[in-house]
């Protein structure tokens, strides 16, 4: 079946005062992987049970395809979603929870037994069909809870965060299982995280949530790369937020009056790798800290402010030298030099 | 292990007995009128002088006595029946709304319970009356099913609080309508408590004597109106057969919804 796109149209929901959605827009194309990224309590899984139909939005309008579905029964809309508990059903083995949604359906009962397995399959749980779901792993039955939102064959599929119950190993697994899973079936898949890396992995695109509005829309090179605001920077990994004037071009000419993002692995300590249109970061050494793959540096800068500066362990030779109080420069190419409009240092 | 409980003999001895007086204090009201009823004499007599069965004889052929007794079975069958499915739905609601309105709804429902049950029987009357259907199995029947809905829902709520509600969306994102997801999804779960709040409300009507009293004619008398009107006008043994009876289905429905938990 073909999938659709999605349009949300100035969505806004508050629960008294408490304002969960702010007037969202987002237009989310045809077969694409995009993730709702936030903190907890930033609207993104909000949002996402608007999509699904459990939450009503006070005001604005939400398409699939060119149809308006925004106060359209959740069982009418035909979205697969996944739940972080996973939501199967204990009292139904595997294949009678997988071939649940058919059977709604009144498909006959062959077909159904043929397509649960099918699914089964596609989510690498042949021959579980018999068991108990309480007698599967996390991971499994979350490969359940997948078969489930699929067989179906849904328009959409909606997560809400559905690895965070797993263990590291196993989530990573499972991210790029859920991701070629959305390759194969080309379906239109929304992803709620607040794991920016899972999101930085997984996605076409991520929106990035906080406090009920979008911050920012855009692949995960760009967002990590070109935040748009100072909240997008931070939570995206170790930004440094510098303000004017604690930073100097290497080749002399005039530095930019704006607050400046500079991730803490885009510095070098060596200005040579930097190129000459490159900027330096002049201070004193607080605090150094090994962390196998890399070292991590405390730099305290002449007007006070603190950076953290991140070297490669391959490039820090000199790193284990360097000694507490000492005066020391950081350089970072102008590539990786981004200006934050509108925000204070 | 267990250093809280008490080791010394003397104070094990002291502690069931108690526990044993307890019980018979509990049991023996209950069970003494199992020997008067299967006397002989005229008489409300213990210990009876000779034995015999004409009591259960009487109620068994009395048209009166079986009349009431079908009408009780009938409205603890119809009041089940009603008041489980309405307070399912209502502990439901209650439980997604949570908050002030869930707060009201409870309280709403619960009143009767609390209400001594002459008032709710006289203003039932009333109620009843300008709608002239005092008298009829219906205007019991909701007395009934109003004393029942918060037995029921005190069952339920609890047993709806532990419910993964996430089951429910993920049914209805599946396809479910609502009946389907209740009928499918939540019924399949909770029918222990179910079973148990089935048992409460019929135990409940069965047991239920004021507003019977007040609201039912003649005609259908439930069995606690006529145990009642039968203590006061002429007192023989056939009301001691008839508690016995009554003693023995509660607990054999009862017995019946304790294996069925176990299993």
């Amino acid at each position: 079946m073909k999938s659709l796109p999605i349009t949300i149209d100035s969505v806004s929901r508050a629960y008294g005062s408490y304002v969960a959605l702010d007037d969202v827009s987002l237009d989310i194309q045809a077969g694409e992987f995009l993730t709702l990224l936030g903190p907890s309590g930033s609207g993104k899984t909000t949002l996402l049970m608007a999509l699904a139909g459990f939450v009503r939005p006070d005001s604005g309008k939400l398409l699939l395809g060119d149809r308006d579905i925004t106060r359209l029964a959740p069982n009418k809309r035909d979205i697969g979603i996944v739940f972080q508990n996973y939501a199967l059903f204990p009292y139904m083995n595997v294949l009678a929870n997988v071939a649940y949604p058919l059977a709604l359906r009144k498909t006959p009962r062959a077909e159904a037994r043929q397509r649960a397995l099918a699914a089964l399959a596609r989510v690498k749980l042949d021959g579980l069909a018999e068991r108990n779901v309480a007698a599967l792993s996390g991971g499994q039955r979350q490969r359940v809870a997948l078969a489930r939102a699929i067989v179906f064959e849904p328009r959409v599929m909606l997560m809400d965060e559905p690895l965070s119950a797993l263990d590291k190993n196993l989530r990573e697994t499972m991210q790029y299982e859920i991701r070629r899973l959305h390759d194969d079936l080309a379906i239109t898949t929304i992803y709620v995280t607040h794991d920016q890396r899972e999101a930085l992995i997984m996605s076409d695109r991520i929106a990035v949530m906080n406090s009920g509005r979008i911050q920012q829309i855009d692949t995960p090179q760009r967002i990590y790369d070109r935040p748009s605001t100072r909240f997008v920077a931070e939570f995206m990994g170790e930004a440094n937020i510098v303000a004017p004037g604690s930073v100097r071009r290497i080749d002399g000419a005039e530095a930019s009056r704006e607050t400046l993002m500079i991730r803490a692995e885009s510095f070098h300590l060596d200005a040579k790798l930097v190129g000459e249109d490159g900027v330096a970061l002049e201070g004193i050494l607080r605090a150094k800290a090994f962390r196998g793959e890399n070292w991590l540096l405390t730099l305290a800068l002449d007007g006070g402010q603190e950076v953290l500066v991140c070297i490669p362990a391959a490039l820090a030779s000199g790193c284990a030298k360097l000694a507490a109080g000492q005066r020391m420069t950081a350089y970072a190419p102008a590539a990786k030099v981004h200006a934050i409009p509108g925000a204070m240092a | 292990m267990l250093e809280a409980y008490p080791q010394n003999r003397l104070a094990r001895i002291v502690l069931w007995s108690f526990a044993a007086l307890v019980m018979a204090f509990l049991m023996l009201p209950t069970l003494v009128v199992v020997p008067l009823s299967f006397s002989a004499s005229n008489l409300l007599e213990f210990p009876p002088h000779a034995y015999s069965l004409r009591w259960y004889e009487n109620f068994f052929g009395s048209a009166t006595w079986m009349a009431a007794l079908r009408t009780s079975l009938t409205l603890g069958t119809l009041t089940a029946l009603i008041a489980v499915p309405f307070a399912l739905l209502s502990c439901i609601s209650m439980n997604r709304l949570g908050g002030k309105t869930a707060a009201t709804i409870q309280s709403v429902l619960l009143t009767p319970s609390i209400t001594p049950g002459i008032l709710l029987a006289i203003g039932l009357f009333f109620v009843l009356a300008a709608q002239r259907l005092v008298g009829t199995l219906f205007g019991v029947l909701v007395g009934h099913v109003v004393l029942a809905v918060p037995v029921a829902c005190i069952v339920l709520l609890p047993a709806l609080a532990r419910f993964d509600w996430n089951q429910v969306q993920a049914a209805r994102s599946l396809g479910a309508n609502w009946a389907r997801a209740i009928g499918g999804i939540i019924v399949p779960q909770l029918q222990i408590s179910l079973l148990s709040a089935t048992l409460m409300a019929f135990l409940t009507s069965l047991d239920e004597s004021v507003i019977s009293i007040f609201l039912a004619s003649g005609r259908n008398s439930t069995m606690p109106k006529l145990m009642f009107l039968s203590l006061r006008d002429q007192i023989d043994p056939t009301i001691a057969a008839i508690s016995t009876l009554w003693t023995v289905i509660v607990v054999v429905v009862v017995l019946i919804v304790a294996l069925r938990q176990k299993s």
